[in-house]
């Protein structure tokens, strides 16, 4: 099983990158995007098939590690 | 004599201009590698030095808050004990969560390196107490996450409790954006104060001949 862990910056903490993609956008005539958040994404192949247990751990690593919940919010996606 | 226990992580690069600082200020010092599991016998102040642990990889300074010495040092700053994190040591004090807060990408996502002048926001601690209130310092930058962020709720207890050390300014104290930082802060302290954490870089401005020697009398505060 794949857990893939989507990691962005909290709603409210400006995202320098995103608003450089943003600009970059606008200056090659891309209308009509109101914003744009740049994040990162992990992939994790485990050894599990226990989805309830995987779910768990995954959690636990983004807690830990992968996020930092300070600036940070994670979603986890299983597959 | 003090004993200064300076760590050491895979793409640290300021260990040793951190080690020469501490001992033309008439410290003994050590050099500790991130894998050892204590601290040397009778440390007197930790410092985190800068550079690059681990590449940046994931996030500055989230994979050297694993090391083995970090345990160390963590326990080591609960019991009181001085510590000092500086540019990627800053990064690596808040990923571990010995100072609130955390540091983003700067604002405009360059790279700065420059001499940068600095206002002493607070000087009741030990690492500021040979400087003035609201004296400004003219030391170096080297950073491309150096952008602070806290929430409102933080930052208003950094500003209770006196625990802002630094704000970037410019040479008549007014404060300016240089990386984003909320309220352009620079350097903070945590409760307690006693640990320690900023991006400029003070073990640089030593010498008048190399442009500044202001980190001198930073430096000092923590070994007097």
């Amino acid at each position: 099983m794949k857990a893939i862990v989507n990691i962005f910056l909290k709603e409210g903490v400006l995202d320098p990158q995103g608003k450089a993609i943003h600009h970059a956008l606008d200056v090659m005539n891309f209308e009509g995007v109101k914003d744009v958040r740049m994040g990162k994404q992990i992939v994790l192949e485990l050894a599990t098939d226990d989805k309830e247990k995987a779910l768990k751990e995954v959690q636990q690593m983004a807690e830990e590690i992968l996020a930092n919940t300070v600036i940070e919010d994670y979603t986890i996606e299983l597959v | 004599m003090k004993q200064v226990a300076i760590l050491q992580f895979p793409g640290t690069n300021c260990d040793l201009d951190t080690q020469y600082a501490f001992e033309k200020l008439g410290c003994k010092t050590a050099i500790v590698w991130h894998k050892e599991k204590s601290l040397p016998e009778n440390t007197e102040l930790v410092v985190v030095p800068g550079g690059f642990s681990y590449g940046d990889y994931l996030r500055s300074g989230a994979i050297a808050k694993f090391s083995p010495i970090m345990s160390a040092v963590v326990e080591y700053a609960n019991g009181g004990g001085k510590v000092l994190g500086i540019c990627n040591g800053f990064q690596i004090l808040t990923e571990v969560g010995l100072l609130p807060g955390a540091l983003k990408r700067n604002i405009n996502l360059h790279f700065i390196s420059k001499f940068q002048t600095l206002k002493v926001v607070n000087n009741t601690n030990e690492f500021l107490q040979k400087c003035e209130k609201e004296e400004i310092l003219n030391i170096p930058i080297a950073h491309a996450d150096g952008n602070y962020y806290i929430d409102e709720d933080g930052y208003k207890e950094l500003e209770e409790n006196k625990q802002i050390l630094l704000q970037y300014c410019d040479s008549k104290g007014d404060r300016v954006v240089v990386n984003g930082s909320v309220e352009s802060i620079a350097g903070i302290c945590n409760r307690e104060k006693n640990v320690f954490g900023l991006m400029p870089h003070p073990e640089r401005a030593l010498e008048t001949i190399l442009g500044s020697k202001d980190g001198i009398k930073m430096l000092e505060g923590l070994i007097a």
